[in-house]
């Protein structure tokens, strides 16, 4: 076990780190969690990837070490930690993508934020608690669908879909109709018009 | 297609559009220069905006070492995105600048505004063929802005253009080689010259990949969604790809959501 972890801090070339986090990640140890974050920040898109993949497997035990080590000072792998988080969907990473959703400066970091918002497991929380923290999410991402970067406000209509499945629809379709009053951009009404149509069929 | 973006100064986030019109004409060169750039990134379309970046066309105060014209560029650049037609005969004109950048900027706006006025001219540009179209000596750029005289006749839909365009598939420089596939796509409808910039996303060099997902995205290439999806580049590029076919095919279906339309949406929500 040790000796994953140590391949992987030693690999004295990018397609022998890419191998070394592949084979710490496919061995699901927990002791490797914080060697497979910090492979998040060594600029080596392969390596980072394979590491994304070992945490989401290893779901919600890389959670509550993603949270600490989340790194403020790199993008790069705080846009991998957060894609992380958004696919295990603990709630616990819920005001850590809120934050990410509304204040980050890197797009890549906001667009999976704001998708990750919209599926987490909700039903892990108390249910006294779920309303109030999905009201949270849902005036997050309100606020996010007004973003200038029509990337970013199409993914808070996707998390906005989601969301919808999980919980109080009726202020997330106001918010469709009223985006598609004021929305220039093709591809986001495009998007809001698909969220309507899904919804629709499900009820 | 590049983008003039100076630092942020204090006082140019405080630019009202009256300040800005002035500034075109301010001592100080570069708030001219700053205004002139900060009037086509907020699409100011009213009347004295357009007459004042058509003035600054012809300056002649802002010059740099090697003789550019860094006022007349940003002007150019700006009316592209104003859409106002008045810029056509004035951004003809800069056809025939000494400065490239001048040229090459008129040529983008032009594409951009519309007016198939200006197909003579562009071709033009193209004419000695692919022999004339080489690299100016230690400059980083052909003789004349071919690339973008290539992509604005196939967004003009100069279908007369077609045999002056089909030889440069084969110039020796890729991304000259991808403007004609992409104009060549556009005014043939052919998917072989797609196909071409599809091939391209698996080229060694990832800012030609990104190159030819931009072009891909630009013709719409339906055909090209999967590829786009799985190409070896960052999602922000691919989602811009992406969302040029998603527009092409609500465009086409009249705004309604098609299978297609569906499809790309799927492959984008996958990016996020």
């Amino acid at each position: 076990m040790q000796e994953l972890i140590q391949a992987v801090e030693q690999a004295d070339s990018p397609g022998n780190l890419i191998a070394a986090v592949r084979a710490l990640a496919a061995a699901e140890i927990e002791a490797g969690i914080p060697t497979l974050i910090a492979v998040l920040g060594y600029n080596n898109p392969g390596a980072a990837t394979a590491a994304v993949q070992g945490l989401i497997q290893m779901g919600e035990m890389s959670v509550q070490p993603i949270l600490e080590l989340l790194d403020g000072y790199n993008y790069g792998a705080r846009a991998y930690a957060i894609r992380a988080l958004s696919a295990i969907g603990d709630p616990r990473a819920l005001e850590c993508l809120i934050q990410a959703a509304a204040n980050d400066f890197a797009p890549s970091v906001r667009r999976s934020a704001a998708k990750g918002l919209g599926s987490l497991r909700w039903n892990q929380l108390p249910a006294e608690q779920i309303a109030d923290k999905q009201a949270k999410a849902v005036h997050t991402l309100k606020q996010v669908c007004h973003d200038p970067d029509w990337s970013i406000r199409y993914a808070a209509v996707a998390g906005l879909q989601a969301l919808a499945k999980s919980g109080n629809q009726q202020p997330i379709l106001a918010a469709f109709e009223q985006m598609l009053q004021t929305e220039a951009e093709i591809a986001v009404r495009a998007r809001v018009q698909l969220a309507q149509q899904q919804l629709k069929c499900e009820v | 297609m590049q983008e003039s973006s100076p630092e942020q100064s204090p006082e140019a986030a405080q630019l009202t559009v009256e300040q800005a019109i002035a500034n075109l004409r301010h001592e100080d060169l570069s708030l001219r220069y700053y205004a002139a750039w900060w009037l086509g990134r907020f699409q100011v379309k009213e009347a004295p905006a357009v007459d004042a970046l058509i003035e600054a066309l012809a300056d002649e105060a802002d010059r740099t070492e090697l003789g550019g014209y860094p006022l007349r560029r940003n002007a150019a650049r700006a009316l592209g995105k104003l859409e106002n037609l008045k810029a056509v005969p004035p951004l003809i004109a800069c056809l025939d600048c000494s400065d490239f950048y001048v040229r090459e900027a008129a040529t983008q706006s032009l594409g951009m505004l519309g007016d198939r006025s200006c197909i003579p001219y562009l071709m033009q540009l193209l004419a000695g063929g692919v022999e004339a179209a080489v690299r100016v000596p230690e400059r980083p750029h052909l003789a004349q802005p071919c690339e973008a005289a290539i992509e604005a006749l196939g967004s003009l839909r100069a279908t007369e253009a077609i045999p002056l365009i089909q030889p440069f598939l084969e110039h020796p420089v890729e991304r000259v080689q991808y403007a004609a596939a992409r104009a060549m796509y556009q005014l043939t409808g052919d998917n072989a010259y797609g196909d071409r910039l599809v091939q391209a996303l698996n080229g060694a060099d990832i800012q030609l990949r990104r190159m030819a997902l931009n072009d891909l995205g630009a013709i719409g290439y339906l055909e090209a969604a999967d590829a786009i999806a799985s190409a070896a580049a960052e999602n922000s590029f691919k989602l811009i790809a992406l969302k040029g076919l998603l527009e092409h095919q609500y465009n086409q279906t009249s705004q309604s959501l098609s299978d297609d339309a569906i499809r790309v949406m799927n492959l984008m929500d996958a990016l996020l």
